[in-house]
């Protein structure tokens, strides 16, 4: 009993504190940016100390903006990686696996329920009224890697002849389809651009088979660009695959909104023995896993920089401070008040946490767009993804910035504002 | 006429009974011991005394820079050893102009900066600064100096910024630590003309610490401290040609 009060003290205890930082640390940015508002110390002080003190002021600058620029790529490349995830579900899809599955890699669905489930109310159909879904199974082949020479992991599919007209924003971009029946290959743009002879028109063996490449597609940035597509029925055939068994089948719907009829239409019917899903959530969950990994490493690397940089800042101000205690002092004779005194630091430190933040978005904004690849993790096949830098992120490093200005700059403020004028003029 | 006996009324700085205790240690040093002093408008007092007699100390309670142990302080009518802080610091805005022996202008100011700087705490418009700073420097002789730097005049020039920094926002009275202290004897004869100027054209009031006898000559009189008190200096000469005799 005892033991537990005290725990429900502590943590009470710690609300209260994280409470009150939190409000240090929002109110420090606050008026320290209002400060050349409502403070009456002139802010061409602070930007000339800034400069008179300038080898100070760039180490701290140097610091946060080293941690602002982790912080922010690290968010870009789990935003890049997630962005590329979600690109690959269409919102008027679904995705059609066997109950129980969590991935595309696990579970089989039978040529028979896939007839059953394509006749459900919202699928859509083409113009000869055939059902829009492709059934489809999927492995992975190791390739040689053009930049390396080694083997990688690349994803192959099995696909329907119509997968073009259920995945409408995968384009070819030079060749032509796969014809269904032959051992052919359509190639992802990023697949063609990082292993080795996957060029067009070249052959390449696996499987125990030869396969010729007759088209490059672009999936529009999405997870398939890191894709080799073929038709199911050989892969089937060539992986030993039991035949009329595939992983999963992707349903075009007639809409978006026509999704809950057909899963309902599909969950409900007791001979099928299936799940199924929207497309984009399916993926939004795929990419989980590895940006919580990215956000989580990443953050801890960012908060051990953050704290660096902090008492950087710290040791930057408080020098300051010391530095120019007998003009602090002077100021404070004049009649400026401990509040302008507080606010002037603050600002200035802010000043510096900003330039700091700006500059340490302005050294990651090259990354955007620049492509990396890593394991995926569901299908452990190599993925291809690029950062994405988004205005919100940058947004997100000045505010980092900024906290870490404040966390540096509130104590030697303080300090400068309530050391003693009459023993601060004494002084040299 | 400034007197030291306590007795006086109506003066505008009235200052009885003030005690001022450090603590160092374990040990309390009594620095100033019931000092009394009276000043009027437009006196001219040098303070003189021994290294370590408590000039800076007494200075720093009548300019409330920090609270005595007991006593009190009172300047034209307003008594300040029990204001806040926060008070104290609009008091010392309105009434109290420094002058410190090493200037103190914040070096990367520019000399009108530097006399602005007391301004900012009113609520002038930026031209009627701009024309209080002018009239400023133009008292002490520098308004061709107004856009340098502190490290861009000489030392004299610099007390002189320094001086039409602390008169610029017109205080009640003027209270100059060693004024002259860093100075050579022409740049000190300049800074002194100066204060005797305004005291004697522009009716300040000027409270003065110096080790010179030759810049205190210039005040209109001079008390030494004693023992924690202040004693005239006719009387203290008295006192000393009154055991020869
Ligand atoms: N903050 C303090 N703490 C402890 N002692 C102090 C403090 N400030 C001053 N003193 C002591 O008080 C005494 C008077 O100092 P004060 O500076 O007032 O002397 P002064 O007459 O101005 O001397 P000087 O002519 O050298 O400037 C000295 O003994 C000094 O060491
Ligand atoms: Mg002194």
């Amino acid at each position: 009993m005892p033991a537990k009060i005290f725990l429900g003290a502590l943590i009470t205890i710690v609300a209260i504190a994280a409470l009150l930082l939190l409000l240090v640390i929002v109110g420090g940015i606050i008026a320290g940016l209002l400060a050349p508002l409502i403070g009456s110390v002139p802010v061409s002080y602070n930007f000339r100390s800034l400069r008179a003190r300038w080898s100070s002021s760039v180490v701290a600058i140097l610091g946060i903006a080293g941690t602002v620029g982790v912080f922010v790529a690290m968010l870009s490349l789990a935003h890049g990686f997630r962005a590329t995830l979600v690109a690959s579900g269409s919102a008027d899809n679904a995705l059609v696996m066997r109950a129980g599955s969590t991935s595309e890699m696990m579970g089989g669905i039978t040529l028979d329920s896939i007839r059953v489930m394509q006749d459900k109310p919202g699928v859509a159909r083409d113009a000869n009224g055939a059902p829009l879904v492709t059934q489809e199974v999927v492995g992975v082949i190791p390739l040689p890697l053009i930049r390396t020479g080694s083997d990688a992991n690349v994803q192959v599919r099995g696909v329907s002849s119509n997968v073009l007209q259920i995945r409408k924003f995968v384009k070819l971009e030079r060749g032509r389809m796969f014809t269904p029946g032959l051992n052919e290959i359509v190639v992802g743009k990023n697949a063609a651009s990082t292993y080795q002879g996957l060029t067009l028109g070249n052959t390449i063996n696996f499987g125990g088979g030869h396969w010729r490449v007759v088209g490059i597609f672009d999936a529009g940035g999405s997870a398939f660009d890191s894709e080799v597509w073929c038709d199911q029925r050989i892969l089937n055939q060539v992986l030993q695959r039991p035949p009329n068994v595939f992983q999963s089948a992707t349903v075009h719907l007639t809409s978006p909104a026509a999704f809950q009829q057909f899963k309902d239409a599909v969950t409900s019917d007791p001979s099928l023995n299936l799940e199924v899903q929207r497309e984009v959530d399916y993926y939004a969950n795929q990419s989980s896993t590895m940006t919580r990994l990215i956000t989580v490493l990443g953050g801890l690397v960012a908060l051990i920089m953050a704290i660096g940089a902090v008492f950087g800042a710290l040791n930057t101000m408080y020098s300051a401070v010391s530095e120019r205690g007998r003009e602090i002092a002077t100021m404070r004779a004049l009649g400026f008040s401990s509040w302008s005194v507080i606010l002037s630091f603050l600002f200035e430190s802010l000043l510096i946490s900003l330039l700091a933040g700006i500059l340490g978005c302005l050294a990651v904004l090259p990354l955007n767009g620049w492509t990396t690849s890593t394991m995926n993790f569901q299908t452990f096949s190599n993925l291809a993804f690029a950062f994405k830098v988004t205005f919100d992120l940058l947004l997100a490093g000045v505010a980092f910035a900024l906290i870490m200005g404040v966390l540096g700059g509130i104590l030697p403020a303080l300090r400068a504002a309530t050391r003693p004028v009459a023993v601060a003029l004494r002084e040299l | 006429m400034v007197s030291v006996d306590g007795g006086k009324s109506g003066s505008l700085i009235q200052v009885r009974e003030l005690d001022k205790t450090y603590r160092r240690g374990n040990e309390d040093i009594h620095v100033l011991q019931g000092l009394n002093l009276d000043v009027d408008q437009g006196d001219f007092v040098a303070f003189m005394g021994p290294s370590g007699s408590g000039k800076t100390t007494m200075l720093n309670l009548l300019g409330g820079l920090d609270v005595p142990t007991r006593g009190s302080v009172t300047v034209a009518g307003d008594e300040i050893t029990h204001m806040s802080r926060g008070k104290l610091t609009e008091w010392r805005a309105r009434h109290v102009g420094f002058i410190f022996q090493m200037y103190n202008l914040i070096p990367v100011l520019t000399a009108f900066q530097n006399v602005e700087l007391p301004l900012l705490l009113t609520k002038l418009s930026k031209a009627e600064r701009r024309k209080h700073v002018e009239a400023a420097l133009a008292i002490v002789g520098l308004a061709d100096r107004m856009h340098h730097f502190p490290r861009q005049l000489s030392g004299g020039q610099e007390q002189r910024v320094a001086i039409a920094r602390a008169i610029v926002a017109d205080p009640t009275f003027l209270l100059c630590d060693e004024p002259t202290g860093d100075l050579d004897r022409k740049s000190a004869d300049e800074v002194m003309e100066l204060l005797r100027r305004l005291v004697d054209e522009y009716g300040k009031t000027v409270l003065m610490v110096t080790h010179d006898p030759v810049v205190a000559r210039i005040a209109k009189q001079t008390l030494h401290m004693e023992k924690g008190v202040l004693v005239e200096a006719g009387a203290r000469q008295e006192v000393v040609s009154g055991g020869a005799s």
